[in-house]
C-alpha cells in the first residue's frame, strides 16, 4: 500500500515538474514548482521524516514561491515603467 | 548542432553517475554504527526527546552553525543587489481587500503563537528552530499583504538578526567551556526527560536560531517588496 502512494506521489511529482517547464505561463509554472514542494513534504512524511517534511513544506512550497512571485511583480513593474 | 550533442553526451554521463543508485539500492537490514550509537546513547546523553533535534543541534552542531551562516550569506547578497530602491513604487495605493485584513487579523496571533511553540518546543516535538522561524516569516508576509502600508522596522530586525546570532555561537562557545565541546547542550542540567526545560541549553539554542532564521527571512522580503 505505501509503495503505491509513493509512486503515485513521484508520478505526480514528476509531471507537475514537467509541466512547470512546459508552462508559458510564469505564474502558473512557479505554482506549479511549488505543487513539488508540497507533494516532497507528504511524501517524507509518509517516510517518517516529519522535521523534513515540516522544512520541505514551510520553505519549499511556501516562502520559495514567494520569493519567485515578489521577483516576477518586481520584474514586470520595472519592465512597465521602461516602456512607459 | 554541436551544442545538442554536447548536451546528450553530459546528460548520458550524468545518468552512468547516478545510475548506481538505482541498480546497487538495498533496503538495510541493520543499522549502521554511528546511527546505532546515536540511538542508543542520544536519549542519556543530552536527553532530548525529539532525537533528530539532539543530532541536528548538538552532534551536528557544527553543521547547523554553517546552514544559518549559508542563509545569513544568502540574504546580505540579496541586500547587497537591492541596495538601490527602485524608482517606482512597488507597493499599489488602494488597500487590501476587506477579507484579507479581518483573516489575517484573526490569524496572525494564532501563526506567531505556532511558529514561536515549534522552535521552543524543538527538543520535544518535530520541528525546530529553521522551522519554526519560516513560520514566523510567513506570519509577517500575511502582515504585509494585508496591511500595505505597514513597513517593517529594518533596526529592530538587524539587531535580532545579529543578537541571536551572537548568542548562538556564544552558547556554543561556553559548551567548550564548560562541558565536552562546541555546541554541547550539557552546560545547563539536563532535567526531567520530555519536560519544557530539559534538554539543557537546546531550547535556547534553537530559540536563537529560530528568531535569526525569521528575521533573515523578513529581511529578505521586505527587501524584494520595497
Amino acid at each position: 500500500m505505501t509503495i503505491i502512494i509513493i509512486l503515485v506521489l513521484g508520478i505526480l511529482m514528476l509531471s507537475s515538474a514537467i509541466l512547470a517547464l512546459q508552462l508559458k505561463d510564469l505564474v502558473a509554472a512557479i505554482i506549479s514548482a511549488g505543487v513539488i514542494s508540497l507533494l516532497a513534504s507528504v511524501l517524507f512524511l509518509i517516510l517518517a521524516a516529519p522535521d523534513v517534511a515540516m522544512t520541505e513544506a514551510a520553505i519549499g512550497s511556501g516562502l520559495t514561491t514567494v520569493v519567485f512571485l515578489f521577483t516576477i511583480n518586481r520584474i514586470r513593474k520595472l519592465k512597465g515603467d521602461d516602456d512607459g | 548542432m554541436v551544442r545538442k550533442i554536447f548536451l546528450f553526451i553530459i546528460l548520458i554521463l550524468f545518468l552512468y553517475m547516478i545510475f548506481p543508485l538505482i541498480s546497487e539500492f538495498k533496503i538495510l537490514s541493520q543499522i549502521p554504527d554511528l546511527a546505532k550509537y546515536y540511538l542508543e546513547k542520544g536519549p542519556d546523553e543530552l536527553g532530548s526527546a525529539n532525537l533528530v533535534t539532539s543530532v541536528i543541534v548538538s552532534y551536528r552542531g557544527l553543521d547547523t552553525l554553517g546552514e544559518v551562516t549559508v542563509l545569513f550569506i544568502a540574504t546580505a547578497g540579496i541586500g547587497f543587489l537591492l541596495r538601490k530602491k527602485s524608482r517606482i513604487s512597488l507597493t499599489p495605493n488602494r488597500k487590501a481587500s476587506e477579507i484579507l485584513r479581518t483573516g489575517s487579523a484573526f490569524l496572525l496571533p494564532i501563526i506567531f503563537l505556532y511558529g514561536i511553540f515549534i522552535f521552543t518546543h524543538g527538543h520535544l516535538t518535530p520541528g525546530g528552530g529553521f522551522q519554526g522561524g519560516v513560520i514566523i516569516a510567513s506570519g509577517i508576509l500575511l502582515l504585509m499583504l494585508a496591511e500595505i502600508s505597514w513597513k517593517m522596522n529594518y533596526l529592530i530586525l538587524h539587531w535580532v538578526e545579529s543578537l541571536s546570532g551572537f548568542f548562538y555561537v556564544i552558547i556554543g562557545l561556553l559548551g567548550i567551556f564548560l562541558a565536552a565541546g562546541f555546541l554541547d547542550n550539557r552546560l545547563l542540567p539536563l532535567g526531567d526527560f520530555g519536560r519544557l526545560f530539559s534538554a539543557g541549553a537546546i531550547p535556547f539554542i534553537y530559540s536563537f536560531v529560530g528568531l535569526k532564521v525569521g528575521s533573515e527571512l523578513v529581511g529578505i522580503l521586505t527587501k524584494l517588496q520595497r
